[in-house]
């Protein structure tokens, strides 16, 4: 999955004079109120941290309140989508509007039914609603199933993504993992860009299967270990 | 599935046209689209049905509620921009003014609406979160029982939606956690939203995403009480009457007091008539009743617990540190109640703590043990073990204080001993017959605090002198130990020494849990609670020998009394609060039919063989000598 990233930080953190008898809960609680909120800094939402003070000793600022800033080196994990990405996530809501998938366990996606291609057809089976590709008939999406999906947008603010199906390897991942192995023998050199406009009842043919540079890059590293 | 669709104008006046639910949706989506071409009929007619909303006939409501379920299937198409009026008129809307259906129909396009674009989870939330509280013109039916009704029917759809969203928005509750904070009303809201507000904040607490808002909430909810608490100023429930003692009079029933025509006596006359019209204390009440209520339901679900470190983090952070908190403190004091082995405990070791911590500010160290003094008198639920093992703790800790410093009094610079001291006494005062009974808690606790109090810093002058008589009084009653110098304090409450010490918060005269005035808050209260003159002082048995034939005609009156009451007194004994089935009015009526005199109490024993009723008549003065009964 794209959008994960770890980073390596020189932090200095200023902390009011009053935290100075616990400072290392002080420095925890801090970075704490930043998890799972889009940092404008680093460029991503916070998920993880793990923090080592470089300096015991700490500039103390002058003013009002004699602030003391304290230089920390720390570990991040952030998530930061950005358009053209691709994610997974879990199914959680399927209507024949829109498919709503929760990413991570936090961040919420939706699909809206202009973003679904055509190959897939919203169908009630025993009450249960899903989407099926008219296509390939094992591959279906309902509520429960990995799929993943093009990032078309992302909210930094509720951390709400609007996502696409639209391109070809999109799709429950599951059956996405499975055929792309056997598509790879294919013809690999028709690599088209993603085209995100794609609309309308257009198939997707088995033999051209567009793929991106990503994946043909896990292809040919797969095929080299299965050599 | 079809539906009956009554006239739109552009259909045909005399036909009946059957649509299904995609037709519908996909009609309004049409409708929606049309705007960004700038056709905005269709549009505006759905707006206009969004608006009506008043004295709907039945095919208007079911037109409405068409629309609604259309809309949530649409919106996908909703432009935040295009369709502003359209979206203001959603989230104008109240759940309570319709039936259920309707109802139904607007929870799930809210939760659509929020859902699908990131745009609106606020707006939708705020939205939910103003369905807390009804139009105004709704907030009187609401003692009604349609009311009530309507309102349990708007609730659970209001927090069945919240949950709902927070099945597909993870972060909801987060954003909802700080509109709910936002939409607090204030306590100067006329209209007493705030009841049913906090009713709600409640509610979410102890809902499905409770585990994560839960605590930020608990701890709002306590701060509005202390605003309020704070709100009643002191001189409302205070008359300067400083010439009799703490143990005088005590309030128990304001029936009584009515009743009779003797004129009021007792210092810090705590007047709960002049409190009667004030409007921010009957807030004040009707708030902590609901915390109680909420708090007994926590003990069902077995949360307690959790509960309570969240609401002891609370009390240090606010209460403790608000001057002299007149009632909000009493919502520890339930908690406690409901668990005394756990919870009572861990109220009193905090206290106990915050105390003998060096590092802790004055104020706050004093203010801890005014509060444990109290907390350890007045508890009825707590066990005596328990007692003496915190009363130990303070003794240990003013003895090594007293030998670390070997100083002259000076109540300035002694001020949290002084105030140990103090708690000390206060608690013997009212807990003395425990301790007396038990022969190794009187070496183990009364040798080392007759070293204190013999101290050069001379306790016994400095603390508030009405404490000390009546502790000097019952300690030479119960032989405990002789003071060689005799105190004279004319029955003066405070002295110049004692206001030394107090300081300028007058932390001297700061008993947090004496008896509640606010009315319903104290019947949860009252079954749990130890007035003075439920206590039974050493010095009584000295009269006991004085009967005369009035006291032995009296004892009659009491057997009698007992006798047709036993099973009412054996039930209360030993029952816990939540136990209680008796009927406290229909008991109080069988006492005062006996009009048993005060006198006649001293006979009880204290701990013996059956605990004092709750309520007993007033007026009780253990200090007087017979004549006056």
């Amino acid at each position: 999955m794209e959008g994960l990233s770890v980073a390596d930080a020189n932090l200095v953190m200023y902390l009011h004079p009053s935290k100075s008898r616990n400072v290392s809960q002080s420095i925890l609680r801090e970075l704490g109120s930043l998890l799972f909120k889009f940092n404008e800094t680093f460029d991503g939402v916070l998920l993880a941290y793990d923090v080592n003070i470089l300096d015991k000793q700490a500039k103390i600022l002058s003013g009002v309140h004699p602030y003391f800033g304290l230089r920390l080196k720390a570990n991040l994990l952030l998530f930061s989508p950005k358009p053209d990405m691709l994610l997974e996530g879990k199914v959680v809501k399927l209507s024949q509007e829109s498919i709503h998938v929760i990413v991570l366990g936090f961040s919420s996606a939706i699909i809206t039914a202009e973003n679904i291609r055509g190959e897939f057809k919203y169908r009630t089976k025993d009450t249960e609603e899903l989407f099926a590709s008219k296509s390939h008939k094992r591959h279906v999406i309902k509520v429960g199933t990995m799929i993943r999906f093009l990032v078309k947008s992302f909210d930094e603010e509720i951390l709400h993504i609007i996502g696409s199906l639209i391109s070809a390897h999109t799709g429950s991942i599951r059956w996405l993992d499975r055929h792309l192995e056997e598509d790879s023998e294919f013809d690999r050199s028709s690599m088209k860009s993603r085209d995100r406009e794609w609309l309308g009842d257009k198939t997707v043919d088995e033999g051209a299967t567009p793929m991106s540079y990503d994946n043909h890059i896990k292809m040919s590293k797969k095929r080299r270990i299965t050599e | 599935m079809g539906l009956e669709l009554p006239k739109y104008p552009e259909m045909e006046e005399d036909q009946v046209f059957n649509f299904t639910d995609s037709e519908i949706v996909s009609h309004v989506k049409q409708a929606l689209a049309s705007v960004l071409s700038g056709d905005n009929n269709s549009y505006n007619q759905l707006v206009g049905v969004m608006h009506h909303s008043k004295h709907l006939a039945p095919d208007e409501v079911a037109l409405l509620e068409t629309t609604l379920k259309a809309l949530a299937g649409a919106v996908s198409s909703i432009d935040i921009t295009h369709h502003d009026s359209l979206l203001s008129a959603i989230f104008c809307m109240s759940m309570w003014n319709y039936g259920p259906h309707v109802a139904d129909a607007l929870a799930e396009l809210i939760v659509s609406l929020a859902i699908s674009n990131g745009k609106y989870l606020d707006l939708c939330l705020g939205m939910l979160v103003s369905n807390f509280t009804p139009p105004p013109y709704f907030l009187d039916k609401l003692k009604m029982p349609h009311g009530l009704e309507r309102k349990g029917k708007v609730l659970s759809r209001v927090h069945a939606a919240f949950k709902k969203i927070a099945d597909y928005v993870p972060l909801a509750p987060l954003r909802l956690l700080t509109i709910v904070l936002q939409g607090m009303p204030t306590i100067y809201h006329k209209d007493r939203a705030i009841v049913i507000y906090v009713e709600n904040m409640l509610k979410l607490e102890s809902g499905e995403i409770g585990e994560l808002v839960g605590s930020t909430i608990l701890m709002a909810v306590v701060d509005r009480l202390i605003e309020l608490d704070v709100e009643i100023g002191w001189d409302a429930i205070l008359q300067d009457d400083f010439s009799k003692g703490i143990f005088e009079m005590e309030l128990e029933d304001v029936d009584d007091i009515e009743e009779s025509a003797e004129p009021d006596v007792g210092e810090f006359r705590l007047s709960r008539k002049s409190l009667a019209g004030n409007s921010i204390a009957e807030l004040l009440d009707n708030l902590l009743v609901l915390t109680f209520e909420h708090l007994e339901s926590c003990e069902r679900e077995g949360r307690l617990a959790k509960v309570f470190e969240t609401l002891l983090q609370s009390f240090r952070v606010t209460v403790l540190s608000a001057y002299k908190s007149k009632f909000a403190q009493f919502v520890m004091f339930y908690a406690c109640a409901l668990d005394p082995e756990n919870c009572g405990m861990r109220f009193a070791t905090m206290l106990a703590d915050l105390f003998v911590q060096d590092s802790q500010p004055q104020p706050t160290r004093m203010s801890a043990v005014s509060y444990l003094a109290s907390y350890l008198s007045r508890a009825k639920f707590l066990a005596a073990s328990s007692i003496s093992s915190m009363l130990k703790g303070l003794v240990d800790w003013c003895l090594e204080y007293c030998e670390a410093h070997d100083a002259d009094i000076n109540p300035n610079a002694h001020r949290v001993f002084y105030s140990g001291c103090q708690a000390i006494m206060y608690v013997l005062c009212f807990r003395m017959k425990v301790f007396v009974d038990v022969p190794r808690l009187k070496s183990e606790l009364l040798i080392p605090l007759e070293q204190v109090l013999k101290h050069k810093l001379n306790p016994l002058k400095v603390c508030l002198p009405s404490v000390v008589e009546e502790f000097l009084r019952q300690a030479k009653a119960a032989s405990l130990f002789t003071v060689c110098k005799t105190f004279i304090f004319d029955g003066l409450l405070e002295s110049e020494l004692s206001r030394a010490f107090g300081g300028l918060e007058r932390l001297d005269t700061f008993f947090p849990f004496d008896p509640c005035l606010l009315k319903k808050c104290d019947s949860f209260i009252r079954p749990m609670f130890v007035f003075w003159s439920m206590v039974k002082p050493a010095y009584d048995d000295a009269f006991d020998d004085d009967d005369d034939d009035d006291g032995s005609s009296d004892d009659d009156l009491v057997q009698d009394f007992v006798n047709e009451n036993e099973d009412i007194m054996n039930d209360e004994f030993g029952k816990s609060f939540d136990e209680q089935g008796v009927d406290m009015d229909e008991f109080d009526y069988a006492l005062k039919k006996m009009s048993i005199t005060p006198k006649a109490t001293s006979n009880y024993k204290f701990g013996g063989r059956f605990q004092e009723p709750a309520r007993m008549p007033s007026r009780i003065r253990p200090s007087t000598s017979p004549e006056s009964l």
